[in-house]
């Protein structure tokens, strides 16, 4: 076990709080560096959806991990962000001014959606953000002037500073870039004043209020910002795969996303990342073990069967995800062998004010 | 002027009448302490001054400016602080994470800073960080300052959130019902916390309390409530040999 001695407040708000964290990282970053090197043309496909995935990983994150709101309804700020950036492409735009925009597009579409979230929770703001994707989704569909209706849009690969985005490992660092940065921001605004506003929220609307925090305020602000992170995994998106249209933009595709905290972790920002690489390795290991199934089982429906179940094991039996497996296993082996069962176990608040809910 | 003043409150809800023309006030720097049976209306009207319910009448003042019109997130930014009867934390924050969020109405940087961690929130931050940790000195929170309160026994709950609302430096600091549910040494700690509050902080002090000991030993003045109406007012001793109040809590005598 390590036990960090505190010296200063300023150890408070490092990023990294021991050398050893900074190795393990470093040498993460070191080893996605050289995976161009090492991975074939497949491989690098599966890493630029898993770098696009974690950047929505943590749009969503902040918003249901941190925020304890709920969206059924982001693969429509993924719409936004991919349409928006075909749209500006075919307009001659260069990325790094498509991108933002991208992202304030999505940002203040996600604004609007906060507005019922001043009002619902849970399951009724859950059915309230599923409608407002199937809105965009129409939309998308309806609106043909702009958006190409069913036909769709076509992308051409980046190109910025007379460098070629489209190439596999090109594509691949800019994707790594814009997924560290968006981890850093995510981070930093959790040791600042706004994310723990957000924290506030989801533990005691009641109390957070009481502490100055206004909630109305805060709650689309959290809205607004996971749609922007989300925007620009958007416009990633529509690069990624070239050709966009709206049934790319569905409500499954939603569930997909939001299954990304849940199987994560919700509440841990690594939580994002490994969901998102959970979310798209399992398709594959699904589609390799069908070769080995008898074939009235290995039918189209085998995915989505396989992806309902894995998320209703997670609920049920692993609440805290991927990120909360690894903590109790990492925890195990630091204390063995004296490890408890339960010490994980989120405890049942005491007597909540019931008058007040 | 006067420093806070409650002006014939009152609230119902349905048919009950909870806060019946209830009023009083408290002077800068004393420790004012409102007691009463359970179901009097004491914890609705902290409810009222926090304006978490809209009052069916009356009025409520601070430095002489009238609290109607604000909303519940601007009585914190107007100084006005509070602890819960029931503890309301928050739960999957560390002590040091809560007592930050206290620091909310005096935070300065805006989200752009916050996104990039500019130097100036560094700043920022690390003058937050001191101004809880004197909190976490004063109140002796050293030990737990990194646990998860989820982990935290009762009685520390309710130190962490005596310290939640300390940090938010306010004017006039509502405690409900401090000493309900910690054992006497505990108690005795917060009574000896209040006394400091009210004489090196010069926080005054609006309390809900219960125990009769806590109550006399840090009050100035004391007003009694039974059903919703005030019944006494005055000392702790005076309130406590008042008839009306030993029939409130003793019944009529046969
Ligand atoms: N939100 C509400 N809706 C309906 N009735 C309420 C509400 N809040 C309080 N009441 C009623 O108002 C009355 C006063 O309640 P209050 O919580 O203020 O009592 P209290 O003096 O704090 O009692 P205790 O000592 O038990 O904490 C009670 O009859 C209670 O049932
Ligand atoms: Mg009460």
């Amino acid at each position: 076990m390590r036990f960090l001695f505190k010296t200063g407040y300023a150890q408070d708000l490092r990023l990294f709080k021991h050398g050893g964290q900074v190795f393990w990282y470093g040498l993460l970053v070191a080893l996605l560096l050289a995976a161009p090197f090492a991975v074939g043309e497949y491989g690098m496909s599966q890493l630029h959806f898993i770098l696009i995935y974690s950047i929505v990983g943590l749009g969503l994150m902040l918003l249901v991990g941190f925020t304890g709101q709920i969206s059924l309804g982001h693969a429509a700020f993924l719409a936004v962000g991919a349409y928006t950036e075909a749209l500006l492409q075919a307009r001659g735009l260069p990325f790094f001014v498509s991108l933002p925009v991208a992202a304030l597009l999505s940002g203040a579409l996600g604004w609007v959606l906060g507005l019922p979230a001043l009002r619902l929770k849970g399951t009724y703001l859950a059915i309230a953000t599923l409608a407002f994707n199937i809105i965009v989704e129409e939309v998308t569909a309806r609106w043909e002037g702009l958006t190409g209706g069913n036909s769709g849009l076509h992308l051409k690969p980046i190109e910025m500073f007379g460098i070629d985005f489209g190439g596999d490992a090109s594509f691949y660092y800019l994707c790594l870039a814009l997924t560290v940065l968006s981890i850093l921001a995510l981070m930093n605004l959790l040791r600042s004043p706004t994310g723990r506003a957000f924290v506030a929220i989801r533990d005691s609307e009641i109390s957070a209020s009481c502490m100055g925090v206004n909630l109305a305020t805060y709650k689309t602000m959290s809205f607004a910002l996971s749609a922007a992170f989300t925007g620009i995994a958007g416009a990633l998106y529509a690069h990624k795969v070239s050709f966009i249209s709206p049934e790319q933009f569905t409500l499954l595709q939603s569930i997909e996303l939001i299954t990304i905290v849940i199987l994560g972790g919700v509440g841990f920002i690594h939580g994002a990342v490994l969901g998102a690489a959970f979310v798209i390795v399992l398709p594959q290991l699904i589609s390799i073990a069908k070769d080995y199934l008898p074939s009235n089982i290995a039918g189209s429906g085998l995915q989505a069967v396989v992806f309902g179940l894995v998320l209703i094991g997670f609920i049920i039996f692993e609440p805290l995800g991927l990120y909360g497996r690894w903590l109790k296993v990492r925890t195990w082996f630091e204390l063995f062998p004296f490890y408890r069962r339960g010490m994980f176990r989120r405890q049942k608040s005491y007597m909540k004010s019931e008058r007040l809910k | 002027m006067s420093f806070f003043k409650v002006d014939n409150l009152g609230i119902r809800f349905g048919g009950v009448v909870a806060v019946d023309k209830v009023s009083f006030e408290v002077k800068r720097g004393e420790c004012y302490t409102i007691i009463g049976p359970n179901g009097a209306g004491k914890t609705t009207i902290f409810n009222l001054i926090g304006l978490l319910y809209p009052a069916t009448s009356g009025r409520i003042f601070l430095e002489d400016r009238e609290l109607t019109g604000f909303s519940p997130h601007q009585v914190a930014d107007l100084g006005i602080a509070r602890t819960f009867q029931n503890i309301e934390l928050f739960e999957h924050a560390t002590v040091l994470q809560n007592l930050l969020i206290g620091r909310h109405r005096h935070r300065k940087t805006s989200l752009w800073q916050e996104l990039i961690f500019t130097g100036a929130t560094r700043r920022a931050e690390l003058a937050q960080r001191e101004a809880v940790e004197k909190v976490i000195d004063f109140l002796d929170l050293a030990k737990v300052r990194d646990s998860l309160v989820a982990g935290l026994p009762y009685g520390v709950r309710k130190v962490v959130e005596l310290g939640r609302a300390l940090a938010t430096e306010p004017k006039l600091l509502l405690l409900d019902e401090p000493s309900s549910g910690l054992n006497p040494e505990e108690t005795d700690d917060m009574a000896f916390w209040i006394e400091d509050i009210k004489r090196h902080l010069g926080v005054t002090v609006l309390m809900v309390e219960h125990d009769m000991n806590l109550v006399s030993r840090v009050s100035d003045r004391v007003l009694a409530l039974n059903l919703g109406s005030a019944i006494a007012e005055g000392t702790p001793a005076e309130v406590q040999a008042h008839p009306a109040v030993i029939e409130a809590y003793l019944g009529k005598a046969a």
